[in-house]
């Protein structure tokens, strides 16, 4: 069974106490479909196809943080200027507010690396789905 | 292509359960609400409109924006025909806590110095995809349990805790019409221990 996030935050809490954490710079093999329902946590502000709360998500990678046309941006993420691609989505999503200061993405993260490796690779394959297609 | 919704600006269906709770609640003075510690903490915060409620009024502002998308989006599944009763009385007893909801989220970032986001005059919801009542529940659920995981994601990074606290409070609001819906469905109501 895998342990719901909250377990691992308070496991990991315990751990890092215990100096057991060691950072890790490779990205975790993502799951595309373990990460369709992480991507559930995001359904209140984002979609694939329509700019909603959040910008939408077809063709996230590769396209420049920010950029989306019609869509409006805090100034925070228009400053930004890197692509989004595995690293810095990763980086993003673990700690948007830190990530991004001054961000309208009011929201925690996803704290677990291998939820977020599976979160990307089911953004990155939904990019490719026929719902993405003419977005 | 996804068909763009015209929200109407009317005023919305109300039912008289909604009214009959507002009187009880009026009249109890042992309860604070959600409302309250939101005003409460506004009050609070005017003094002092420095990063951390700049930062709060963020997470705030786009909590809004998802409540007034929520309301939109009951109203499109109110008026889309599809609804029968009792399953149509829920969707306007749902749409009326995301406006009570909205209403409040608006007045605290009023009162914490900040400027609410307004309804979007569009929304792009998927209408096509809506031809049962089943997919009007299905819709409203996956909005409902979005909501729970973006207040959930909003507790720990707002500043004050008494709005933690109102944010909790509206957290539990949804994850109520969650699992009713769920259970409207057919579909386990409460699926797990833990939401995330
Ligand atoms: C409470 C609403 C909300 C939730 C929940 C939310 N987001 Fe966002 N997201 C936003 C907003 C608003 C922006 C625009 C941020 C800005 O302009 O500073 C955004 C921006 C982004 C961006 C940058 C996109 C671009 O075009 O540059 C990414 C990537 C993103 N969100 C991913 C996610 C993912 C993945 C989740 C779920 C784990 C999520 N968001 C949950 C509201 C939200």
């Amino acid at each position: 069974m895998k342990l719901p996030g909250l377990t691992q935050a308070f496991l990991g809490l315990a751990l890092a106490a215990a100096g057991g954490v060691t950072a890790e710079t490779r990205l975790p093999v993502g799951d595309p479909q373990a990460g369709e329902a992480v991507y559930a946590r995001c359904l209140a502000c984002h979609a694939l196809a329509y700019n909603r709360t959040g910008p939408k998500h077809c063709g996230l990678l590769g396209r420049r943080a920010g950029s989306v046309p019609g869509f409006e941006y805090s100034d925070a993420m228009k400053r930004v200027n890197w692509v989004w691609d595995r690293k810095t989505l990763d980086r993003f999503l673990a700690d948007p507010m830190k990530t991004v200061p001054g961000t309208t993405m009011g929201y925690a993260g996803v704290k677990d690396r291998q939820e977020r490796a599976d979160l990307i690779a089911y953004i990155e394959q939904a990019g490719n789905s026929a719902e993405c297609r003419n977005h | 292509m996804h068909t763009r919704i015209q929200v109407r600006n009317t005023s919305l269906p109300t039912i008289q359960g909604v009214e009959t709770r507002r009187s009880f609640l009026g009249k109890s003075t042992l309860l604070l609400s959600g409302a309250a510690i939101f005003l409460l903490a506004g009050r609070e915060a005017r003094a002092k409109v420095n990063d951390a409620s700049a930062s709060d009024v963020r997470v705030l502002n786009s909590a809004l924006g998802a409540e007034l998308e929520a309301v939109a989006a009951y109203q499109v599944g109110a008026e889309s025909g599809l609804l029968q009763k009792p399953v149509l009385n829920l969707a306007v007893t749902f749409q009326g806590h995301h406006k009570e909801h909205a209403d409040l989220l608006a007045k605290t970032i009023v009162k914490l110095g900040g400027k609410p986001v307004s309804a979007k005059e569009k929304y792009g919801f998927p209408v096509e995809t809506l031809k049962t009542q089943a997919d009007v529940l299905r819709f409203a659920a996956m909005l409902e349990k979005g909501a729970v995981s973006a207040y959930l994601g909003a507790v720990p990074v707002l500043d004050s805790r008494d709005l933690a606290q109102a944010a909790a409070s509206i957290l539990g609001d949804e994850a109520m019409h969650w699992a009713v819906l769920r259970n409207a469905l057919g579909e386990e109501p409460v699926p797990s221990a833990f939401m995330s």
